[in-house]
């Protein structure tokens, strides 16, 4: 008589476990290329200090830019930079391997494992570096918030946390819809590189761009003008109105939705690459 | 040199592929762009009338990065660093070792035929945009220094090629050359002038940057156009620029045949 197999555990008790495993697997794959570690800290850090080094040159010939003064922007590039590199900890690698697994035919395997795919795909390593950045960029928000001689409350620091989540799920989802597109063409390496330039307009004071087009795209559509802003605004109690936080919250949840929906209809398409 | 040609041309074909990709390209770095041009209006609509910054008034402002723009697309490298790179650690570069050309040769007009389709591509982005903000684009301040931005231009496209390449054949000694390339081109986009005008900086801080060779490749050629750079300082920085083209050419036919002695033909 053949033993009956144990019965699976309940769902939501196996993700975590299933998680901590592709941890231990990105910790151990990480510490085999100690000097590459190392040396892409730097080359972020740098990346960083190159973006404060701009806004101090700016702040060399004025003292207040649409409203925000020097510290108050540091305290910006800041939050950009840590909900950037939480972005790139937890999400960056993974959905830009995904037009790999794609190409390789690889997603067929995924597909088949009793786990929920998107799951799989979002959360299969973690880019240990970026915590590390991540940190830094931290270090950096309590730096300003000092000079500014400004200490948020307790409920500012929760709503600060709440939008930086917020705004982790926008870059996630938003990345993951363009990602999507290598559903229908296979090279879609430019992605990666694209998103960097939008990324690039979170760090700008959003009071300095006028009412228009772009500021319309970039506040509704592809939030970016929100996603920094409105938690560093949070943090030093500067919120021009209280829509702000609300507006990034929803936006947050009709991201996630519209990429889930995209997802859908892109798995109806596939037809596998190898086989 | 007709095989130099034939290689141009086969590169011309080969780069048309990623005719759309280069279009993707040219109009999304448009965003960052113009979120820094935003920026900069903030900073003079905070100033008095007429105020300018270290000399630029806010037209000539938005013309510089407009002309970066444009300079860039015509000499930044784009994979070029990458393939050649590649082709040293997958041991591509043995094919090339046996065969009677001369493998930077063919590099370098595998860079003139990618730039050719680039800028053909992006002109029409980068075209309407110019457009858009045509009343704050200058012309070259005189015929002269049309003429020496170009040489300029010409002077700063080899130099990219030079660097780029010399950094690309560090895959000779190491496994993986991304993170050194990374950090040289952080230290790029800071001195070429390319996240602001250099001269914005304190005076010794420019200063400084002048002594290397990354403000040849976009701050001095966009300088001369916009009459920054005149009289004496024009010909004394144009021979500057093209000596670091010719320190650059003998320092990569250096390294590449102390590379070669390394190579080992990994998988070759």
């Amino acid at each position: 008589m053949n033993e009956p197999l144990p019965p699976l555990q309940p769902t939501w008790r196996r993700y975590p476990e299933l998680y901590a495993a592709l941890w231990r697997n990105s910790v151990t794959r990480e510490m085999q290329f100690k000097v590459n570690f190392l040396l892409w800290i730097v080359v972020e850090a740098l990346w960083f200090g190159l973006q404060l080094g701009f806004m101090s040159v700016v702040y060399g010939h004025t003292e207040s830019i649409a409203g925000w003064s020097r510290w108050q922007v540091v305290l910006l590039v800041g939050c950009s930079h840590f909900i950037q590199q939480l972005f790139t900890a937890f999400f960056l690698g993974n959905i830009s391997d995904l037009s790999e697994h794609i190409r390789t035919g690889r997603l067929d395997f995924m597909l088949l494992l009793p786990v929920n795919t998107r799951f799989l795909i979002s959360f299969r390593k973690v880019d240990l570096g970026a915590f590390v950045n991540a940190m830094s960029a931290l270090a950096v928000v309590v730096w300003a918030l000092r000079h500014l001689g400004h200490t948020p409350g307790l409920l500012e620091i929760a709503g600060f946390i709440g939008l930086c989540v917020a705004g982790l799920i926008i870059h996630y989802s938003l990345m993951f819809l363009l990602s999507s597109a290598a559903f229908w063409i296979v090279r879609a390496q430019g992605v990666v590189w694209g998103y960097y330039n939008l990324f690039n307009i979170a760090r700008i004071p959003e009071s300095a761009v006028p009412q228009g087009l772009f500021r319309r795209v970039f506040t509704l559509v592809l939030p970016m003008l929100l996603v920094s802003n409105v938690p560093a605004q949070t943090l030093l109690g500067t919120l021009r109105s209280p829509w702000h936080p609300l507006l990034l919250l929803g936006l947050s949840g009709v991201c996630f939705v519209v990429s889930e929906w995209v997802w859908r209809l892109s798995l109806r398409r596939y037809s596998s690459a190898s086989a | 040199m007709g095989k130099y040609l034939q290689v141009f041309l086969i590169g011309i074909q080969n780069t048309l592929v990623y005719r759309v990709n280069f279009l993707f390209r040219a109009a999304v770095g448009l965003i960052p762009l113009t979120g820094t041009l935003y920026l900069w209006k903030a900073v003079y609509a905070g100033k008095a009338e007429g105020a300018d910054v270290a000399g630029y008034a806010l037209s000539q402002m938005i013309s510089y990065y407009l002309l970066t723009t444009l300079v860039d697309a015509l000499t930044a490298v784009a994979e070029d660093d990458w393939q050649i790179a590649a082709d040293i650690k997958d041991g591509h570069i043995s094919q090339f070792l046996i065969r009677p050309i001369n493998y930077l040769g063919y590099r370098f007009s595998l860079y003139l035929s990618g730039r050719s389709i680039y800028t053909v591509v992006a002109l029409l982005p980068v075209g309407l945009f110019l457009f858009y903000l045509r009343e704050h684009f200058v012309w070259p301040v005189s015929p002269l220094a049309g003429v020496a931005f170009v040489l300029s231009v010409v002077c700063a496209g080899l130099l990219q090629f030079l660097i780029a390449c010399t950094m690309a054949l560090l895959a000779f000694w190491v496994v993986d050359v991304s993170t050194f390339i990374f950090i040289q081109f952080a230290f790029e986009y800071i001195a070429s002038g390319h996240l602001f005008p250099i001269d914005i900086l304190p005076r010794w801080g420019a200063q400084i940057l002048m002594l290397t060779p990354y403000p040849y490749l976009l701050y001095f050629p966009v300088g001369i156009y916009l009459g920054r750079v005149t009289g004496p300082d024009l010909w004394r920085g144009l021979s500057i620029q093209m000596a670091w083209v010719i320190g650059g050419f003998l320092l990569l036919r250096w390294v590449w045949s102390r590379g070669i002695r390394r190579y080992s033909a990994v998988g070759g």
